[in-house]
């Protein structure tokens, strides 16, 4: 097979035998979007990102919606979903019903996985919802319309798609009505309340949850305690919870759905013990996985259909062909030490896969350098061992308050690691959940895979350059005005991903013109331009080179930099000015010489003579 | 010696105090004979016990002196010999000197390299050091060993001393280890040697470093402060996981005649348009695909080439921040560690000044990173300060790669406070908890933490090279038992427990658990305790059962999936008709006790409707459908009818089934009769 050259590039441990790192796509789901199209959804604005532009709350429910399809064409392609308005002026939907339209597009089900082409055409749909959709109240008193029971219905109807038993199906409702039915006469608005719960429940029952995005005014927050309480079904607890995700700025909701729609699945369960004769269960959840461009596949390339890879392994001699499981060999003393792969996989087999406490130590044992790979995070659970969560908040309480960690070993993984359990107090903002309670456990390399770069870069009795106080006192001064406001961790998209669906996006769907791609990574170019910043960088600068208008010197002929190759790194320190002087040039190699001519940026050509006369003429100078 | 080989002078401690950890020097050196044989088999070798009754070296036959001290083995290509040389250390019965064994070492690397290999050559003590070292002739112990350590720098001799100090015997004396400590810290200050203090057989293992990499810088160029200010790094992996080695496919096809075999085995890849079809797709036929939602988009290397992310290499700084919003768990990958280009003094500078700043305020640097030209991707990560505590090392960074918003999900997870009370721990139980997170404790203090990542071996590793020797003795040698050092690796250490035995006790009797008694059988693992690790069923990924096609019976739950999924299995005719028929009386059922608006029983006539178009019976859906208007108009469930018109359900027409016998026209008139009779 070619080399991809960005495959070079890419983690070359990646293991294939440790799948746990990859999300298994052991169930997918089936989402319907319900959208409120009334026209209190166009007229409501929210203020957005830039504080004086205002955004209908039509506008936030769409773009969210729009960045959650891209989200889901990436991440769960085998997702299926729909999109549903409802108070519209024209019908579209299987049960023909007044007030609900399905969009869609072309070559796709009414529910189905998301296409390039309906991102596409989803993009532009404020454009022509106008005239395609319209916007048209659809609770009506007296005709008894009822759209919010239409939708539901819709909904409902189209996940009726795939068994339940391998498929999660939710609903998200957008709207910013709190009360639908308000403005009606008070026995119309009690049966209408009614039997649009009565539909909800039936949803519900049949294994459907319901979620529901509420948009607030800016000067009337949602009161879900109305309708939309009974409608998904909260009670008085989860009430208090599920009030401050109320959310009223696009990205507060963007956070929201993007939460929301990513159904929690859990990578692994593991048993805790946590010492002899008490064991607690857990559930290990991938929260952090690089998100990677997906795999190649081979196409043939006159008909684009996907070719079938057949792999087969053959003996050189022979030319037989040969079957799995085939032995292994390690050449050791002369002679190939033959493994099978069961004894191979025995040997990797030296634990059972719990996770055994070991001990605890404080949090500053835990160094910058203890990481090989992303954490997993432990959350407890009571279904199959009760008192569980019992005794995991009581470690994590007590964990955090005295600041330590928790050591232990996990045999889940190949091979089994020594683990750090950091436990992680819950931390919440306007938005919601910010970082969830629970421990994290981080892989801890082993003393052989950890390098010893230090030592490389020491010279014994040689005392290493040090800040002096008026350059620490610049750094200071740099780090303060370089400080990163509101910085949070994974605020960037990665571009070349971003990138990547671009190209696949415009090739999907013919375009001619690639999406523009930004590249959020970049150092924001506007703000170290700022005078305070130019100058603070001026003066560190200043005090770390002084006047020297050369940025950088070499601190001297003697301290070689030759394009080393690997490893070499401090071997062939010569003094070539002593040796010169003495005339001991010749002693040295054509390729020490060549080391000093590199290092001053001269030319390596010529004879050996040519060579030393070439650094005497340097030296001299 | 050719460049990136080593010299190495093992200078082993066989003395008597050392007697009770042989087995484990035996077993750590071995390790790393081994590796060498595997990786490094030009690397050449020497070894130097003392504390040995006899003598014997060349300094002693010299010059006199240098008793105790015996070569074992002068230094030459590392062979299987070595190997069994280490694993049968001599048992020394006096103390021995361990000046005297460094000194025949660096000796012996002297005369057989001389001046050259520079930085190649490295000697490794193994040692209590206990044991008084003997004056010298002339001048303090000071001055003698800083001129040994300062021979060793100008020589470009390397040491590391692991010093094996667990269960020292009474008659070793304070005063003789402060002084031996001492001692070992003048060569660290003068020479390239690092002293690595080692209280268990499992960091023995661990502190020998037994695999020996050729460190390679990753990235050289500037870390960009903004474009006029930069600072010149190298950044090199701090840490990479070291795995098995690879191991070769054999075949035993060939004949045992042919003595030419070469016995490889080729992997072969052949593309098919389809599994069955023997057509081969030529490589050069082939193009990349890639999935974006249900499609396959084909995309040319052209394409690719002239339309991907491209970037320029280079660390470019995005600005800092508190050191507090970049939690710990954030770390996506291995660590890389970047330091200031050695030949750089003002590189050196900047970036100890940043450093140190960074440390002294509690802050990180965000740095995007680029490592090569034209690499198709970037990584966003964080510089931490990494201030050295020798005078000799320069200041540097540790880089940790940060996740990107695509690599997060998001999950919400319940507060604890929000959780039922009798889930939550009570007072007392806190502070058991309390009492056991502070007392088993391994880390009593800086000297005494144990398990430090940085010292413990990674017993797959260890298990397999011992595996291997053993297969070298004998093809058919079985494979031993884990070593019982690493028990203390993968279990609590009874010494720890047992005097915290009265805390784990309270600990277990404050928190008892028990299994969910509502739980099947089959469903509990949790005391099964089988010794296989990730091949254990029950620890893999959860799966769910996909057999959805084998539902026999249209349940109440869930009676349309149910429907659905019967009436399309195919093993056996008769499932359609079943299907219906159950169908058909789940619906009767759903009418009769109407409770609800009929909304279910609705919804199930739509999908008996569906599934008799798809199997064409559309007899049985009209039937039934009158049928069922007849019994609603007799019991006067007139809102369920409608419930039916407003979904204007018709007969199944000539249309949609040709066995129907109802024209187009007349499939709604159904809904007409029906309705001019509610009006009526």
């Amino acid at each position: 097979m070619e080399l991809d050259p960005d495959d070079v590039f890419r983690d070359e441990d990646e293991d294939p035998e440790n799948d746990f790192f990859q999300e298994k796509e052991a169930s997918k789901e089936f989402v319907v979007y319900l959208i409120d199209a009334s026209p209190k959804m166009f007229c409501s604005t929210c203020p957005s990102e830039e504080e004086d532009k205002q955004e209908s709350h039509f506008h936030i429910a769409v773009s969210c919606i729009a960045q959650s399809l891209k989200a889901h064409i990436i991440n769960r392609s085998n997702d299926e979903i729909a999109i549903c308005f409802f108070n519209t002026r024209e019908k579209k939907n299987l049960q023909d019903l007044n007030g609900v339209y399905v969009f869609n597009v072309p070559e796709r089900d009414s529910i189905d996985r998301p296409t390039a082409r309906l991102i596409k055409e989803f993009d532009l749909i404020e454009e022509s919802f106008d005239k395609e959709i319209g916007s048209q109240t659809g609770i009506v008193s007296d005709s008894r319309e009822n759209s919010l029971y239409s939708a539901l219905w819709v909904a409902q109807a189209l996940l009726r798609k795939g068994s339940l038993k391998t498929a999660d199906k939710r609903m998200f409702l957008f709207t910013n009505e709190d009360d639908p039915f308000g403005s009606m006469r008070i026995s119309v608005k009690e049966d209408m309340t009614r039997t649009t719960l009565q539909r909800a429940k039936d949803a519900q029952d049949l294994g459907i949850s319901i979620e529901l995005l509420p948009l607030s005014q800016p000067d009337k927050q949602f009161n879900i305690t109305l309708f939309y309480k009974d409608l998904i079904g909260l009670n008085s607890d989860e009430l208090t919870e599920f009030m401050p995700s109320v959310g009223q700025k696009l990205e507060d909701m963007k956070d929201q759905l993007k939460k929301r729609v990513l159904a929690k699945r859990i990578a692994k369960r593991i048993t805790f013990v946590i010492c002899d004769g008490l064991s607690i269960e857990l559930n290990g959840y991938a929260l952090l996985r690089p998100a990677i461009p997906g795999s190649i596949t081979w196409l043939d390339s006159t008909t684009n259909l996907p070719v079938k890879v057949e792999r087969s392994y053959i003996c050189t001699d022979t030319g037989a062909i040969m079957q799995d499981p085939i032995q292994r060999i390690q050449p050791y003393k002369n002679q190939n030490i033959m493994f099978t792969v069961e004894e191979l996989s025995q040997v990797k087999r030296i634990s059972t896969g719990h996770l055994r406490l070991l001990g605890f130590k404080p949090l500053s044992c835990l160094k910058d350098y203890h990481n090989l790979k992303p954490s997993t995070f432990l959350y407890p659970s009571d279904k199959e061992v009760i008192g569980s969560t019992r005794a995991f908040i009581a470690l994590h309480r007590s964990m955090i308050q005295l600041e330590r960690f928790a050591v232990a070993f996990y045999g889940g993984t190949t091979p089994p690691r020594l683990v750090a359990l950091v436990a992680q107090d819950e931390i919440e903002s306007d938005g919601g959940q910010v970082e969830p309670p629970g421990i994290n456990m981080i892989y801890l390399p082993y003393a052989n895979d950890i390098r010893d770069i230090d030592e490389l870069h020491s010279k014994p009795g040689v005392a290493a350059p040090r800040a002096s106080d008026d350059q620490l006192k610049k750094a200071s001064a740099l780090m303060r005005r370089l400080e990163l406001k509101d910085f949070s961790v994974c605020q960037f998209a990665n571009p070349a991903l971003q990138r990547h669906y671009a190209i696949l996006q415009a090739i999907a769907l013919d375009e001619n013109e690639l999406r523009e791609t930004r590249d959020e990574t970049l150092p924001d170019e506007e703000g170290m331009n700022r005078p305070a910043v130019v100058k603070a960088i001026e003066q560190f600068k200043q005090s770390i080179y002084g006047d020297d208008p050369d940025e950088e010197s070499d601190s001297g002929a003697k301290e070689k930099s030759k394009k080393r190759k690997a490893g070499d790194a401090d071997d062939g320190k010569y003094d070539y000015i002593e040796l010169a002087k003495t005339g001991k040039l010749k002693d040295l190699t054509v390729v020490e010489l060549k080391t000093y001519l590199t290092a001053n940026n001269l030319l390596v050509s010529g004879k050996k003579e040519v060579l030393i006369n070439r650094i005497l003429t340097h030296i001299g100078k | 010696m050719a460049r990136n080989r080593e010299g190495l002078v093992l200078v082993l401690d066989v003395g008597p105090a050392m007697r009770s950890v042989l087995p484990d020097v035996e077993k750590a050196c071995s390790m790393l004979l081994q590796k060498k044989l595997i990786y490094n088999k030009y690397d050449e070798v020497g070894i130097v016990v003392f504390g040995t009754e006899e003598t014997g070296n060349e300094l002693a036959r010299e010059i006199g002196g240098y008793e105790n001290v015996t070569v074992l083995r002068n230094i030459r290509v590392v062979d299987e010999l070595a190997a069994e040389h280490v694993k049968q250390l001599p048992r020394g019965t006096v103390a021995g000197d361990f000046l005297d064994a460094l000194i025949v070492g660096m000796d012996m690397l002297i005369k057989m390299y001389g001046n050259a290999h520079k930085g190649k050559k490295r000697m490794c003590l193994i040692t209590n050091a206990a044991c008084p070292t003997k004056d010298p002739f002339e001048g303090t112990k000071d001055d003698q060993v800083s001129t040994i350590a300062m021979k060793m720098a100008a020589e470009g001799i390397k040491m590391e001393s692991i010093v094996m100090r667990s269960n020292l015997s009474g008659d070793a004396h304070e005063r003789v280890i402060e002084e031996n400590d001492h001692l070992l810290t003048l060569f660290s200050s003068n020479a390239i040697a690092k002293t690595v203090n080692v209280d268990s057989p499992l960091s023995l293992l661990g502190s020998l470093k037994t695999r020996r990499v050729a460190p390679v810088t990753l990235f050289r160029g500037d870390l960009e402060i903004n474009p006029t200010m930069k600072i010149k790094v190298w950044v090199y992996k701090k840490v990479a996981e070291e795995r098995l080695p690879t191991l070769k496919m054999y075949s035993d096809k060939a004949p045992p005649t042919d003595k030419f075999a070469k016995h490889e085995v080729k992997v072969d890849y052949d593309y098919k348009v389809t599994a069955e079809s023997t057509e081969v797709i030529a490589p050069e036929e082939r193009i990349k695909g890639f999935r974006y939602g249900p499609q396959v988009i084909p995309i040319s290397p052209d394409q690719i080439e002239t339309l991907k992310f491209k970037t320029d290499k280079g660390m470019k700084l995005l600005g800092f921040t508190e050191a507090s919003n970049i939690l710990r768990h954030y770390y996506m990958k291995d660590v890389n560690i970047v330091v200031p280009d050695p030949s750089k003094e003002k590189s050196v500078l900047a970036v100890s000044a940043i450093a140190r700043e960074m440390k002294e305020t509690n802050k990180v640097a965000i740095v995007r990173c680029v490592w090569r030209n034209g690499q198709g991707n970037v990584v966003v990560g964080v510089l931490t300060p990494n201030v050295s505590e020798r005078d000799d090392t320069p200041d540097s960074f540790y880089f940790n790669v940060l996740p990107f918003a695509e690599d997060v999900r998001e999950f919400p997870f319940p507060s604890f406070n929000k959780l039922p009370s009798s889930w939550k721990p009570d007072e007392q139980q806190q502070a058991v908890a309390d009492n056991l997170v502070k007392m088993l404790d391994l880390a009593p203090s800086a000297e005494e933490e144990v398990l430090k990542p940085d010292l413990t071996p990674n017993p797959v590793l260890q298990r397999f090279y011992e595996y291997l020797e053993l297969k070298s003795k004998s093809t058919d040698a079985t494979l031993p038992p884990m070593d019982g050092t690493f028990k203390r690796l993968m279990e609590q250490d009874p010494e720890l427990s047992s005097n915290n035995k009265s805390i784990m006790d309270t600990f277990r009797g404050s928190f008892e658990v028990k299994e969910n008694p509502k739980l099947k059988k089959a469903s509990k693992r949790l005391l099964r305790d089988k010794p296989s690790g990730s091949d254990d069923e029950d620890n893999r990924m959860i799966t769910y059962d996909a057999k959805e096609n084998k539902i026999d019976i249209v349940g109440d739950a869930n009676p349309i999936q149910d429907f659905e999924a019967m009436i399309s299995r195919r093993d056996k005719t008769d499932w359609t008709e079943k299907a219906i028929t159950q169908m058909k009386n789940l619906i009767m059922k759903l009418v009769e006790n109407c409770t609800d608006e009929g909304d279910k029983a609705l919804e199930c006539v739509l999908a008996l409707r569906k599934g008799c178009v798809l199997e064409q019976e559309p007899k049985q859906f009209n039937e039934f459908l009158n049928h069922l208007f007849k019994l609603c108009q007799e019991r006067n469930l007139s809102h369920l009818l409608e419930h039916f018109m407003s979904k204007k359900i018709t007969l199944i027409p000539k249309s949609e089934a040709a066995d129907s016998d109802i024209v187009d026209e007349n499939a709604g008139d159904f809904i007409v009769k029906q309705e001019s009779m509610l009006e009526s």
